[in-house]
């Protein structure tokens, strides 16, 4: 970036690029180091905390760190009790733990100063195009939602067996007719491929216009001395708002996710 | 954004970081937290047996407490009454005995009285003998006149 003229597309387009990694022929053989490290990175940061936390754990009167611990566990456990009728803690249950506490902390990555952190990931990791915030990156909100989606159709044919699941593809929801057969199927694949859509593409929308919105504040603020003040000032006060959009799309993602793991296990 | 195969890798993540926590985070605890909800059921359960156990506690105490009352009373009526009869019976006692004590006096006193009477009698018959051996001037044989000594005595 140094090389070149700084114009305000060369330095959104700065950072919107990807570490990327080639590793075969073709466009999908790319691996975008980036998300995948600092994804990576969150969730052993992340759930080893909860490891370190829960292996010390007592029955007894819970220290503060535990007691945190334990109303983040509690918490996504009403959730999923409320929606999910069945054993939800063999696998529903730390399911929605896991997204919930995984995507809060890529999501969080977005607080960290977009400019500041260009500094850390030049000089620190020595490298020129570096991207923080994993969500903001949609191959990471499909492999999350397509995984869910996976688990939904796995758990559908699990409970209502192969041919129970099929039977379902077309005779619900509008009824067993032959007639409907075709409308019925139409209707689910509809649902089946929206599903996963809407959920990647919810996520991957806050948190991209989220990152794009600091951006344009970060340009504003390249401009004069206005532009630095009310830069900082609506910087603020974005960041704050975004501190709300963080853990609501965090809480969303979980929630979507229960609902449809448990809409997968109830037969219509 | 393009898709590639990132979306892979992260699966793969995601996948590797919910085996982490099914296995090893949720369990534990989950059972941390459901032995303390036992414990605190079982803590309030206590509490309220031994809230029940002192009510019961307290109800024996009073009903112990009315009975040692309602004993004591009895048992100062029964004082009462029998002190009572103790003296009923002594004051009967003591003038069963002045009665006694009265009539053996009267009975000494009639014994004494007679005695009297009888050494009286005797005296005033050696009197009259005396006197009417002094009247008759003569020797009078006092067994000759002991008959009529003894009915002389006997109409005194």
């Amino acid at each position: 970036m140094s090389t070149e003229a700084l114009t305000p597309t060369s330095y959104i387009h700065h950072h919107l690029s990807f570490l990327t990694r080639q590793v075969g022929d073709g466009g999908f053989w790319v691996l975008n180091v980036d998300s995948l490290l600092t994804a990576i990175f969150l969730g052993v940061i992340g759930f080893g905390f909860l490891w370190w936390v829960v292996r010390g754990a007592t029955a007894g009167v819970p220290n503060k760190r535990q007691a945190f611990v334990e109303l983040a566990i509690e918490f996504v456990d009403d959730q999923a009790k409320a929606i999910f009728h069945g054993e939800r803690h063999k696998f529903v249950a730390p399911l929605a733990l896991t997204v919930f506490v995984w995507v809060l902390l890529m999501n969080a990555m977005d607080f960290l100063p977009i400019d500041i952190m260009e500094l850390f990931y030049r000089y620190v990791l020595g490298q020129h195009n570096w991207r923080g915030v994993p969500t903001a990156d949609i191959n990471t909100t499909f492999a999350l939602a397509l995984s869910v989606w996976i688990l939904m159709i796995y758990f559908s044919i699990k409970v209502k067996g192969l041919g129970g699941w099929i039977h379902e593809l077309f005779c619900t929801p509008f009824g067993s007719n032959p007639l409907l057969w075709i409308f019925n199927l139409l209707f689910n694949l509809v649902e089946y491929i929206s599903k996963p859509l809407s959920h990647a593409l919810r996520l991957y929308g806050n948190m991209y216009a989220g990152e794009i919105i600091f951006m344009l504040l970060g340009m504003w603020a390249a401009t004069g001395v206005t532009g630095v003040i009310f830069g900082a000032i609506l910087g603020v006060g974005w960041s704050i708002f975004h501190i709300l959009i963080v853990a609501l799309q965090a809480f969303i993602f979980m929630m979507l996710t229960i609902v449809y793991i448990s809409m997968a296990h109830e037969s219509h | 954004m393009n898709i590639n195969l990132t979306l892979i890798s992260q699966a793969i993540a995601f996948a590797v970081f919910i085996g982490f926590t099914a296995k090893f985070v949720w369990p534990q605890m989950l059972t941390a937290i459901t032995e303390r909800q036992k414990k605190i059921e079982e803590g309030l359960a206590a509490a309220e047996r031994s809230k029940h156990d002192l009510e019961l506690a307290q109800h024996r105490s009073t009903d112990t407490l009315r009975e040692a009352r309602e004993k004591s009373t009895e048992m100062i009526g029964g004082a009462e009454r029998q002190a009572a009869h103790i003296i009923e019976d002594a004051r009967a006692e003591a003038v069963r005995i002045v009665n006694q004590a009265r009539i053996a006096a009267e009975g000494e006193a009639e014994v004494a009285a007679q005695r009297a009477r009888e050494s009286l009698r005797d005296q005033v018959a050696q009197l009259a003998v005396a006197g009417a051996e002094k009247i008759l001037r003569r020797e009078v044989n006092p067994q000759v006149h002991a008959e009529l000594l003894a009915s002389l005595k006997s109409e005194l």
